[in-house]
């Protein structure tokens, strides 16, 4: 029976720490309300689409290919993303370049976003620093699969 | 009537405010009317209309007269409750003495009673008349549920009753607005203070909530209204809301001395401590509709406190609490209470 009764003095205990939460937080947003600044905010979310916190600077984000001066693809089809690649999303396509010093450029680069698990480790793989994953593009739902489908135009940018 | 609707309306917008602040978080604020977004007070008309569009979907293997029956037998018994509360005290325009109750029964309290039980009625029938698994459990569990708070909801209010030797609201609510030793508001909480712990907890199990949502469940089997949606979805989230409002309502017309004001008679303020503040009838009245509305109030925030706090009960602790607990602390209650009443006879 004790026992009991310090149980229910726990929950009335808890009931009083949501109370409180309750309260002080109450009073910190009627504060703000009147633009009075707190050392703390009322709420510890953020409201997402009107601030956004600043991205990491190794977060992995959209993909992109990075260019020569000449405005060339960096990429030479070595195919070691396309090995790498876990959920294998990346297929190139070779092509025949006149210059004997590069010999091949992509003809097709396209990534499947549908299949992409933005593991990053085509990045590592990359021996030319070719492709990328520091666009900060986050938001990449799309209505339709096939926009998720990223061909060469699309990653070089 | 439409008051309470509206009020029982925004108790779903209150709720979620109330839980996100309570959770550090800001909460539904997105509904807006012309760009006005005034922390998301347009969020129940969203949620209503929403509902009103949804599509209504009876299913093929369920009984469909007892499918459509069911929600709306549960709306009405909640809802016709409310008639009985007193809200204010009598108005007077002229010669005319305008009751603030819409029907003053002398039996109030066996209504309200019988009214909340057959409620659980509803909950019954949707759960059979869906016809599927999880909310013939939810029904099943609300069946029993009903079984073990009943008795302690009922019992709990005899030592008011024993005191305030009627079960008319009206009557209850008056002789609240007398004094005890001469400054003490005579409120049932300060007569029956064990009573009115019961009748809280009993409460709390009888709208179905959190602590004691078995028939809901919503971690498990989603409980007695898996099988409906839309707008009739829409009736049982309603009947939950009104029936925490009628729980504060009767919390305040029962323990807490309903509309009354403390030390406010129906010529003004007259003070323990000897002052004296004369005021007109309307005003008498405006005041106690305004503090009525205010301990309502009060009764449905802690309910939500009570709601967002607490993990629930497993079944069979329910029934324990109800059976070997609230009902044995009503008895004593019962025999306290006779006994102090025989003794200052």
């Amino acid at each position: 029976m004790i026992k009991q009764i310090g149980f229910f003095v726990e929950i009335v205990k808890g009931s009083l720490i949501t109370a409180r939460h309750f309260w002080v937080n109450l009073f910190l947003h009627i504060l703000n309300l009147f633009h009075i600044k707190t050392k703390r905010k009322g709420a510890a979310t953020i409201q997402y689409p009107d601030v956004r916190q600043p991205i990491a600077y190794r977060h992995r984000s959209m993909h992109r290919l990075m260019k020569h001066e000449n405005g060339k693809p960096r990429c030479v089809v070595c195919m070691l993303c396309v090995t790498v690649c876990p959920s294998e999303c990346i297929y190139v396509e070779a092509a025949e370049d006149p210059d004997p010093e590069i010999q091949k450029y992509p003809s097709q680069f396209i990534i499947d976003l549908n299949r992409c698990c933005f593991c990053g480790f085509c990045v590592e793989a990359c021996p030319e620093d070719a492709i990328r994953m520091d666009t900060d593009e986050i938001e990449l739902a799309r209505y339709d699969k096939e926009e998720l489908v990223f061909d060469l135009d699309k990653l070089l940018g | 009537m439409m008051w309470f609707l509206i009020l029982a309306l925004y108790l779903t917008w209150l709720e979620r405010k109330e839980s996100a602040v309570m959770q550090d978080r800001i909460g539904a604020n997105r509904a807006n009317i012309f760009g006005f977004r005034i922390i998301g007070i347009f969020q129940p008309f969203a949620d209503a209309i929403k509902m009103f569009f949804k599509e209504d979907f009876t299913p093929n293997f369920s009984k469909k007269f007892l499918h459509n029956l069911a929600p709306f037998l549960s709306f009405y018994f909640v809802l016709v409750t409310i008639a009985t509360i007193p809200f204010a005290g009598d108005l007077k325009i002229g010669e005319k003495v305008i009751k603030l109750q819409v029907l003053d029964l002398n039996i109030g309290i066996l209504f309200v009673l019988a009214m909340l039980s057959l409620s659980v009625y509803g909950v019954i029938l949707s759960g059979w008349a869906s016809n599927s698994r999880w909310t013939l459990l939810g029904g099943l569990r609300g069946a029993a549920q009903l079984v073990s708070y009943e008795v302690a909801l009922g019992l709990s209010l005899v030592g008011l009753v024993m005191i305030y030797p009627t079960l008319k609201f009206s009557a209850i609510v008056e002789s609240q607005g007398v004094l005890l030793f001469g400054f003490l508001p005579k409120w049932g909480v300060v007569l029956q203070p064990l009573g009115f712990i019961i009748f809280f907890m009993a409460a709390i199990a009888e709208s179905e909530r959190v602590p004691f949502d078995l028939p809901e469940a919503e971690s498990e089997i989603v409980g007695f209204f898996t099988e409906y949606s839309g707008l009739k979805w829409g009736l049982y989230m309603f009947t939950d809301f009104m029936k925490v409002l009628i729980i504060g309502c009767l919390l305040t017309t029962l323990f807490f001395g309903g509309y009354q004001v403390p030390w406010l008679a129906a010529d003004g303020f007259h003070f323990p401590w000897g002052g004296e503040w004369l005021m007109s009838n309307g005003l008498v009245v405006a005041l106690q509709v305004l503090i009525f509305n205010l301990k309502v109030f009060f009764f449905c925030w802690l309910q939500i406190l009570i709601r967002w706090t607490y993990p629930r009960f497993r079944y069979d602790q329910l029934m324990d609490f109800g059976w070997k607990f609230l009902v044995p602390l009503c008895l004593i209650n019962i025999a306290i209470t006779g006994i102090i009443m025989s003794i200052i006879k």
